[in-house]
């Protein structure tokens, strides 16, 4: 390290590396999208549109959640897009259903739904689960597949027409309720966020899951039983997006096989971004949290600044690739700074 | 041999300075300096060997030399010009080869693409099929290798594929062979061929260097002995006049009683393992018997890959067993998880601590607990008890000096007997009765090579039963009351503590393949 030697310039400069190190890419890309956008849109840095940041982000950061337990063993899940979708149906079909046959029954008809839709979603991480655990199948591969299968069943089940019949209440209160002024679906995000941080962070099977990642070999050498929790893992980046599916399907009213779509890259770029290495074993929950809602503040602030929705993919991708190579950049320096 | 001598010296003179030279080579890894300083010279038209424990740098000297290393200081000199060899394709164009252990060959490829990879022949751009197809039999005939051009190198056999990888080092004009190890996965008629052929090629200048622990193959083909200890040169003598005794000497170094600890073990109580006529699916154990009792070091001698590890391994639940029986604290465990075994007081601490033992990128609090995350202190009921966890570990890595002692720290950047303290400290995270330990120095430097044996002997004096593997011939005599010697993944004599000699165990370790 020769810039030692350099005075206050150098000082600088090694405090921003330091920092870099320490906390990742995140914390500069906040910064310098909020500088941008407020110098872009008046409307931007008010709490109306931040509230308006945080309802929009938390279907992405449900995702991100389970997105972030594959990639810290390892692996990746694909399929978040397809579960979001399948649970959306299946959940819009059976709560209409029901629904038509008992029109009194507004709760039952809203659980059993729900229940359903959770189920379906469940189904595509167990066989997602059970192919990387048992057979061996790359994450990679197992999750590509499954999201067609699911796509496809989602297409089958509705013939590509959006599912309605479902009560109003449910829309109501999961889609557009809200409690002192915060809406609904943040309390549900909030709540399956304290769950996973205490299940992660608390347990010691929480333990385990970077364990699987950090070294496969080693943690079986260590008693712990690898192929299980492979297996957990999807079934729980299963159950997230299934959440998700049916939050957005309050939202949107209506049970569309159609949704979804970016998730997979998305919530991959929010645990990426927020530094979750693809290697696996390494990342926070809250750093994954705030990836999510720093994506949800770039498409706002977009959207306010009036980019083009097609231009917003080529950002977000964009951002994907720079946190890659950021991480690999950190990398280096983390070997250089090891002393 | 007489006429050889004469001849090997009569080049000697034509060439004023050695064919490869190394004046000072230093290699330096984080945490560990793995050459110190060595200087080397190889003679046109010799074989010289290279010889020393493992760990000692042999390897380490011979990838610099085929150039896939790059030393930290030093220099090289080829017919006394210094030269830099950047790469393995630099160090080919001065017709320096190396053949190393771990196979450069690509599986799904053929024979023939794999000769010559990366050196094509091409006719208008295209592949000149039928040239590397000629050439390439014409060099396995001219080594006399029954194999044929075409066949994919995943379908042979490892000694066909060993004779592939001596093959690729044939395909340029040779001045320099480096052979490390390359009768391990051989018969005894290929051993023989190779010889042969290694005898034509000294017979035109081409300078060897051969790596071998085979006393047998030493005086067999040896001119010149270099012997390697921790990393520097200790010695080169004429290999006709080195005997075992000497060699041995040499590659161990007499500080060795220093570093280990007296084994002052009561007498060793009940059979805690036992083992009975064990064969593993894979087969390279078979027919395995062997027991350990409380408060005894069993050591498990051999060569790599012997079966002595493999053993340990089906035993932990690590490698499938296909028959016999394991016995543990009398009650039946063959089949057993690595799970279960832990929970019942049996723990395996792996040889290769980066890829099987540890998880680099996590601190080493999280390493230590890892195994014991299910009872206190780590944990309390359902949840972890961070309180607890930081302060057993904190007190385990002020036992064992690690050093720095900062236990959020990641392993990655500790040195690499530091991490291996990390490793052996999760011994000490539940009550044991059983633990194995797979070459727990490898790579770690002598001051906490020591304090890792008297961690050993510290365990086995409060009446753990301790399973010792180890490929370093030292560690078997001064740190066991009893040993295994495997060969061929077969148990070949098990000597008790008044026949634990140099002599008996390198009987069984080298000569009977010999014969």
């Amino acid at each position: 390290m020769a810039d030692n030697s350099a005075p206050a310039a150098g000082g600088l400069a090694i405090f921003t590396k330091r920092l870099f190190v320490k906390l990742g890419i995140l914390p500069f890309l906040l910064v310098i999208a909020i500088i941008v956008f407020t110098l872009m849109s008046d409307n931007f840095l008010t709490p109306r549109n931040l509230m308006n940041v945080l309802r929009q982000s938390v279907y992405l950061m449900i995702v991100a959640l389970g997105q972030m337990m594959a990639l810290l063993t390892g692996g990746f899940d694909l399929s978040v897009g397809t579960i979001l979708a399948l649970s959306s149906v299946v959940g819009a079909m059976v709560m209409a259903a029901v629904f038509a046959a008992a029109p009194d029954m507004v709760w039952l008809a809203i659980m059993l739904g729900s229940l359903a839709g959770i189920a379906a979603g469940i189904l595509i991480g167990v066989v997602n689960g059970a192919g990387v655990a048992f057979f061996n199948v790359s994450p990679f591969m197992m999750s590509l597949g499954m999201a067609s299968v699911g796509f496809g069943i989602a297409l089958y089940l509705t013939g590509g027409v959006p599912v309605y019949g479902m009560p109003q209440a449910f829309g109501d209160i999961f889609g557009f309720g809200s409690l002192f002024g915060i809406p609904a679906p943040v309390f549900v995000a909030a709540m399956l966020v304290a769950a996973l941080f205490v299940f992660l962070y608390r347990t010691p099977q929480g333990r385990y899951f970077y364990a699987v990642g950090g070294n496969l070999k080693a943690a079986s050498l260590s008693g712990i039983n690898t192929r299980a929790t492979l297996f957990f893992t999807y079934v729980l980046s299963a159950f997230f997006a299934a959440v998700a599916g049916m939050l957005l399907t309050a939202r949107l009213d209506t049970g569309e096989a159609n949704i979804g779509a970016s998730m997979p890259l998305e919530s991959i770029a929010a645990c990426v971004i927020a530094g979750v290495s693809l290697r696996g074993g390494v990342g926070r929950l809250e750093n994954v949290v705030l990836g999510a809602l720093f994506i949800g503040l770039i498409q706002n602030g977009m959207n306010l600044a009036r980019i083009e929705s097609y231009l917003q993919t080529v950002v977000l991708g964009a951002l994907l690739i720079l946190a890659v190579i950021a991480d690999q950049i950190r990398l280096r320096y983390v070997a250089s700074l090891k002393d | 041999m007489s006429d050889s001598l004469i001849k090997q010296h009569a080049e000697m003179r034509a060439t004023t300075s050695p064919l490869l030279q190394t004046q000072g080579v230093t290699k330096d890894y984080p945490g560990v300096r793995a050459l110190d300083g060595v200087d080397f010279d190889l003679r046109a038209g010799e074989v010289h060997v290279l010889f020393g424990e493992n760990g000692a740098g042999k390897s380490t000297l011979i990838s610099i030399l085929a150039g896939a290393n790059q030393p930290s200081a030093g220099q090289i000199l080829f017919k006394g010009e210094p030269v830099s060899l950047a790469s393995v394709h630099d160090a080919r164009t001065y017709g320096i080869s190396a053949v190393f252990q771990e196979f450069s060959l690509i599986p799904q490829m053929t024979v023939e693409e794999n000769l010559f990879l990366g050196a094509e022949h091409s006719r208008a751009g295209l592949l000149d099929r039928a040239r590397i197809r000629r050439e390439a039999q014409e060099i396995l005939d001219e080594l006399g290798f029954a194999l044929r051009p075409e066949q994919r190198v995943d379908h042979l056999t490892r000694a066909e594929q060993q004779m592939v990888e001596i093959a690729k080092a044939f395909r340029s004009e040779l001045q320099v062979l480096i052979l490390d190890e390359p009768t391990a996965s051989l018969t005894n008629h290929e051993t023989d061929h190779l010889f042969q052929l290694i005898g034509e090629l000294t017979k035109r200048g081409v300078g060897i260097i051969y790596i071998t622990h085979r006393m047998a193959e030493i005086h067999r083909i040896g001119d010149r002995i270099t012997v390697l200890r921790d990393g520097r040169y200790i010695d080169t003598v004429d290999a006709r006049e080195a005997t075992e005794d000497d060699l041995v000497k040499l590659m161990t170094g007499r500080v060795v009683g220093a570093v280990f600890p007296v084994l002052d073990l009561s007498e060793p109580g009940d059979v805690v393992l036992d083992v009975q006529n064990v064969t593993t699916r894979d087969a390279l154990v078979a027919d395995a018997s062997m027991n350990v009792r409380a408060g005894e070091i069993v050591g498990m001698a051999g060569l790599v890959g012997s079966g002595k590890s493999e053993l340990m391994q089906a035993c932990f639940g690590a490698g499938p067993i296909g028959a016999g029986t394991v016995t543990l604290n009398g009650r039946d465990i063959t089949g057993h998880t690595p799970r279960r075994n832990i929970r019942d007081g049996f723990l395996y601490l792996p040889a290769d601590r980066r890829s099987e033992g540890l998880m680099m990128m996590r601190s080493v609090r999280e390493n230590v607990a890892l195994a014991s995350l299910d009872i206190a202190p780590f944990s309390r009921g359902v949840f972890l008890d961070r309180a607890g966890e930081r302060k057993a570990v904190g007190d385990l890595a002020a036992r064992l000096n690690l050093s720095p002692p900062l236990i959020e720290r990641a392993v990655d950047h500790f040195s690499g007997g530091n991490q291996q303290k990390a490793m052996l400290a999760r011994s000490l995270t539940r009550r044991y009765d059983l633990i194995v330990f797979d070459e727990p120095t490898v790579g770690v430097d002598v001051g906490t090579r020591a304090s890792i044996y008297e961690f050993i002997v510290g365990l086995a004096r409060g009446g753990v039963a301790i399973v010792l593997i180890s490929s370093d011939l030292p560690e078997i005599l001064h740190l066991t009351t009893r040993a295994y010697v495997f060969y061929r993944g077969r148990v070949q004599a098990e000597l008790k503590a008044d026949q634990l000699t140099e002599e008996n165990v390198l009987a069984h370790f080298f000569e009977r393949e010999a014969a």
